[in-house]
């Protein structure tokens, strides 16, 4: 990649279910805090900021009105960007690139626990002309692509519900997750099916919450006074495929491949199965996080995904580890903020502050987004301690 | 500054109007096409695409950008929509600019689309989920309200008559005329424009831009793809943004700081220490009859107060010192929100190439400046464009 860029900073509220005792503004000052702190700067020597969110979402109309406050942004550079997290890690990784700016601050959170009807909120993200007066809940769309993406691969409902099991148990040890339960594969394959074949289960609920990453340019990363350990950025990666439900590929996830194609050229990997040691990766319903590691090339075969799920590899010590965070399913999906959590988590592994989630000899990571139904775009970011 | 050079290489644009038979994804590709036919380019050939689009409550619309990439050209290409409200138009071109400057791209396509009159009955009612929910939205504002307050402040501090205002909307009403895109282009005089009824005093019909549907596209690319496809090239020579404060009813309205902060962001990128003498087109963001000449003000393209007086002067006409809106603007060409910043950076592509046609200033301008303004009393973006290749 032209121009070294770090992530010197990251700062996250615990995402949970409901946060009653805060609002928005108050999660993203937390958040900033955390953040600035961790990254040995004050806000004011930060030179851009990116906030990551969709109007919808909020309840209000653009957004960056209400961001520059509690982030220390006031009269400086501020853009949305109507993406996720990890579209907004590319962006600043750009703006730094560029020559414009030295330091930059990305923003994401979620305040789901004030969407009243979430689902009918959804519903305006479909066609309004082909799609939407067929009246369907949109995460229909999600069951139809998981009954086609089994048939064709020959993954099976049960590899599937593995899926579901280890990342619910992974957040037991992560103190950031919503959602921690010790469950078995049989504990979700008994569980009722809310869009066939997808099981209610499987389906990651929302979660508040708010996390800010500060990047910086090689030299910035470097001049710091106080320094926490800089984790490079190898990589970023962003792509869409047909947001028309009736030209999109249901079974191979496009954007995701394209993404990790263009993460992997700049970082120069081959063999991301091999050369990659932890992979975070969209899990918004199960078996997206089998699809979305085919894409990013793990598995060369559809089936080797399903069997490796169902085999223990993809557990935080098996040979592939994905999702030791517990994934969306875990931590809860926190709309943009989702691929920022897992941001935060490579980098929590990458300097060694795990804790009891701690893998060894994790020089390179992974993370990887998807924007949900019925969306077809995602981002993937790469991460380095060297 | 040892940055990537950017060229603006082909611009498009469709036509302005109160009610549109295309959808957005239409409209947008409408524009996306005609910038690349004019670039001589394919869709093939762009690496990325960035997006801009104002609020999702026009279209009725939850993640609009996702819905608009496949119009936009973002299929199967990495795409993103970049937003900040009015000002959307024209920090898109920053948007882009970073996409080439950073190395990632070679070649960028920006498209602004806005599709307002599917917002029944009128898009104002959106606007009001523009406002903080728990102190404003229960006073059930609207943007006639608070754009009559600040000009009404402008006024005040400096005192500027409403007939002096009215100037701006009879010059850009009339500049629209010579644009084929334009939805208001007119022959008006003051007396005109004081006639039309107030909305909200001083605030008159006429000062006042109408809502639009349309888009706006330019391609950009890096210096050495620039060389290959056009002798012609405009550069990037600077770009510039800046949010203030949420609390827009706590500042001083009467100057804009965050488009002078912008401004000079824009300006010491492009290298240019006496903005009044090195700049030849601006167009400020006119949504307002009083905002061109405020903003030119934020521009430090006049002195604080002084925009009104070198408009009588005929100083922004046309063929004047400092051509000001020479597409006609908001008021005169018409306001699809984003598409309208972006329709200034497509007049600047044009003016600079001395392919304006009937609106071609005169004395081969060199460089341009073209601005936009949003959210809550509170954003500025600016792009400085011209013939010359950055150092």
């Amino acid at each position: 990649m032209p121009g070294r860029v770090a992530i010197i900073g990251v700062g996250c509220t615990p995402a949970r279910a409901t946060t009653p005792y805060q609002s928005f503004k108050e999660l993203m000052f937390e958040a900033a805090q955390r953040a600035y702190l961790d990254a040995g700067l004050e806000a004011h020597e930060i030179e851009s900021f990116v906030t990551c969110a969709e109007d919808l979402n909020e309840g209000l109309s653009i957004f960056d009105e209400y961001t520059p406050d509690q982030l220390g942004a006031v009269q400086k550079p501020m853009h949305t960007l109507a993406q996720d997290g990890l579209h907004g890690i590319a962006d600043a990784v750009m703006q730094i690139q560029s020559g414009l700016v030295e330091v930059v601050a990305v923003e994401a959170h979620s305040k789901a626990s004030n969407i009243r009807t979430p689902d009918w909120i959804l519903d305006y993200a479909v066609d309004p002309v082909w799609n939407r007066p067929l009246g369907f809940n949109p995460h229909a769309l999600a069951g139809l692509e998981m009954n086609h993406f089994l048939h064709e691969t020959g993954i099976t409902s049960d590899q599937c519900a593995h899926v579901t099991a280890k990342n619910r148990t992974n957040a037991l040890r992560n103190p950031l997750a919503a959602y921690p339960a010790r469950l078995s594969p049989e504990d979700v394959a008994r569980s009722p099916v809310a869009f066939h074949p997808l099981r209610e289960i499987e389906m990651a609920q929302t979660a508040d919450g708010c996390v800010v990453v500060v990047l910086a340019s090689d030299d910035r990363a470097r001049t710091r006074e106080v320094k926490s350990p800089p984790v490079w950025v190898r990589g970023v990666g962003f792509a869409n495929d047909s947001p028309t439900l009736e030209s999109r590929d249901w079974l191979r996830a496009e954007y995701c491949r394209i993404a990790a194609q263009m993460a992997y050229r700049q970082a120069g990997i081959h063999n991301p199965a091999r050369e990659i040691h932890l992979f975070e990766v969209d899990d918004t319903y199960a078996y997206k996080e089998l699809q979305h590691l085919v894409a990013l090339g793990v598995y060369s075969r559809p089936g080797e995904a399903g069997r490796a799920a169902a085999t223990g590899g993809t557990r935080p010590h098996g040979e592939t580890p994905v999702n030791v965070s517990g994934g969306a399913l875990g931590m809860g999906s926190t709309l943009e903020a989702t691929g920022l959590y897992r941001v935060a988590e490579l980098v929590a592994q990458l300097r060694g502050q795990a804790g009891p989630r701690q893998l060894p000899r994790v020089k390179l990571g992974l993370a990887q987004s998807w924007r949900g139904v019925p969306t077809t775009s995602g981002a993937v970011v790469i991460l380095g301690a060297e | 500054m040892g940055m990537r050079r950017v060229a603006v290489v082909g611009a498009g644009i469709t036509k302005f109007m109160r009610r549109a038979l295309e959808t957005p994804k239409e409209l947008a590709w409408l524009a996306s096409k005609a910038a690349l036919d004019s670039a001589g380019m394919s869709l093939d050939q762009i690496q990325g695409v960035v997006h801009g689009t104002a609020p999702d409550a026009f279209d009725g619309l939850h993640m609009k950008g996702e819905y608009l990439s496949d119009g936009s050209g973002g299929w199967k290409k990495p795409y993103l929509r970049c937003y900040v409200g009015g000002g959307t138009g024209v920090y898109a071109i920053a948007q882009g600019w970073f996409h080439v400057a950073s190395g990632l791209f070679d070649t960028a396509l920006v498209v602004c689309e806005e599709k307002m009159s599917t917002c029944l009955p009128h898009p104002q009612a959106a606007f009001l989920t523009i406002f903080d929910n728990i102190t404003e939205q229960p006073l059930k504002p609207n943007l006639l309200w608070i754009f009559a307050l600040e000009q009404n402040r402008y006024m005040a501090r400096h005192g500027i008559t409403v007939e002096e205002i009215a100037r701006v909307s009879v010059k850009n009403k009339h500049n629209a005329l010579g644009h084929p895109s334009a939805q208001l282009g007119a022959e008006l005089t003051v007396k005109d424009v004081l006639a039309s009824e107030i909305m909200a005093w001083p605030v008159h019909r006429l000062m006042v831009s109408p809502t639009s549907d349309g888009a706006a596209a330019v391609v950009l690319v890096a210096e050495d793809v620039a060389k290959t496809l056009t002798d012609q090239p405009i550069w990037v020579q600077g770009v510039g943004w800046c949010l203030d404060s949420t609390y827009w009813t706590n500042r001083d309205l009467y100057y804009p700081e965050y488009v002078e902060k912008a401004a000079w962001m824009a300006y010491k990128m492009a290298g240019i220490r006496e903005p009044r003498k090195e700049i030849n087109i601006a167009e400020p963001y006119d949504p307002f009859a009083y905002k061109e000449l405020h903003h030119l003000e934020g521009l430090q393209l006049a002195p604080k107060g002084q925009a009104p007086k070198l408009l009588a002067d005929g100083v922004f006409d046309r063929d004047g010192d400092l051509p000001v809106c020479p597409s006609g603007g908001l008021l005169g060409v018409g306001n699809p929100i984003a598409a309208a910043g972006t329709m200034k950076i497509c007049e600047l592509f044009w003016q600079l190439r001395g392919e304006a046609g009937a609106r071609q200033v005169p004395g081969k301008p060199r460089r341009g400046v073209a601005q936009a303004w949003g959210d809550l009393m509170q954003v500025g973006t600016v792009v400085v464009m011209g013939t010359e290749q950055p150092a």
